[in-house]
């Protein structure tokens, strides 16, 4: 159990999807512009990145690893992806049309947000059992969200700041998202994983 | 090979069928009509209408919330067509149709500041900063919003003018009028 809470908080925390891997910027900046919307995203994506590594991982375990098939990973895992994408588009264009028109374009670009196929990936290199991958991938994707939302708090904040001309906008959030990256630094000694 | 390509292809099937059966459970009642009524409207989101965009005006005017008559750039013709789609009774008098315009630049006090190249929803001026715009006939939309951000006045809305490349006969139908 102990080793399970540490492994998420690992996950999470210290090795942040973004800001320690460095995977999904591209939504880290596109999104992030308003708190409800980057919480929406990031409820979209924690959906995506649970439900496709417990499927990745059905598929890796019966299906790549019991036929010698690793080479298919990356495509296999990408369909698995993609679909999962699509039924969460379905979904959130049913539940909630505004979300849905907020999130736009970076919806059904989850399917190419690396921070979902990396996930992926590194269970397949950590070698995991089907309840710690589906923990690990839920405890990153929460980090997703966490960041997402804490960043989008910060530029909700900048847009009021009297920033200098030449850094106003983007150049500014990524000096931020800097910071930020330095702050989660200092979560690196609380679990070794 | 025949593994990989088949186990390919089963996955391809069984998440396909499992979207599909999704896709029938999820599916959103959109409104036909909405899409057909934003294809009648100009498209260039100018806003006059005080809806944010074509698409939210054709939404309203799909649920009845918005009169036939509340886009003007696109005039009576416009407003004739919506009507028509729409099976209502329109009274096109009050319908202010000054005939198709355009926007233009007065060259001699344009000051090139590019405030009208920014606004305009179609691309449809041209210039750079210091130099005098101008406006890509084919391309404007009518729409009338660079007129309010000229500093100088410089830009106004013109009929197009009747040129030799592009006069025809009248419709028999319109000579009645």
């Amino acid at each position: 159990m102990k080793e399970f809470a540490l492994m998420m908080i690992g996950a999470a925390l210290v090795n942040n999807v973004i800001l320690a891997r460095f995977l999904g910027l591209c939504s880290f900046m596109g999104v992030t512009t308003r708190v409800d919307t980057a919480a929406g995203m990031g409820l979209a994506t924690t959906f995506v990145i649970t439900v496709s590594s417990m499927a990745d991982w059905a598929v890796q375990t019966y299906l790549l690893n019991a036929y010698g098939l690793g080479f298919l990973r990356t495509v296999t895992f990408i369909l698995v992806i993609a679909s999962a994408v699509q039924f969460t588009e379905m979904t959130i264009k049913k539940v909630s049309p505004s979300l849905f028109q907020m999130l736009g374009i970076y919806l059904p670009l989850i399917t190419t947000n690396c921070a979902v196929l990396g996930v992926a990936l590194l269970l397949v290199e950590g070698r995991m059992g089907f309840l710690a991958s589906t923990m690990f991938a839920f405890a990153s994707s929460v980090g997703y969200s966490l960041v997402m939302i804490i960043f989008a708090g910060l530029r909700e904040r900048l847009v009021l700041a009297n920033v200098p001309r030449l850094f106003a906008g983007p150049p500014i959030a990524f000096i931020v998202a800097g910071m930020l990256a330095m702050a989660f630094m200092g979560f690196s000694g609380i679990a070794t994983s | 090979m025949l593994m990989s390509v088949g186990s390919l292809a089963v996955m391809g099937l069984t998440l396909g069928s499992v979207l599909g059966v999704a896709s029938r459970y999820l599916a959103v009642e959109a409104d036909p009509i909405e899409a057909e009524l934003q294809a009648m409207l100009p498209g260039s989101q100018c806003g006059q209408c005080g809806y944010v965009g074509c698409a939210q005006a054709a939404a309203a005017l799909a649920k009845g919330e918005a009169a036939v008559t509340l886009c003007p750039p696109g005039g009576k013709a416009t407003a004739e067509a919506l009507a028509a789609r729409l099976g209502v009774k329109v009274d096109l008098s009050k319908v202010s149709d000054k005939g198709p315009e355009i926007a233009e630049v007065t060259e001699e006090i344009c000051i090139g500041c590019c405030r009208c190249m920014k606004v305009c929803p179609t691309d449809a001026i041209v210039g750079a900063a210091k130099q005098i715009h101008n406006v890509i006939r084919e391309a404007c939309t009518g729409c009338s919003s660079c007129v309010e951000v000229c500093p100088t006045e410089a830009l106004g809305m013109m009929p197009i003018a009747v040129t030799l490349q592009h006069w025809t006969w009248p419709k028999p139908a319109s000579a009645h009028h």
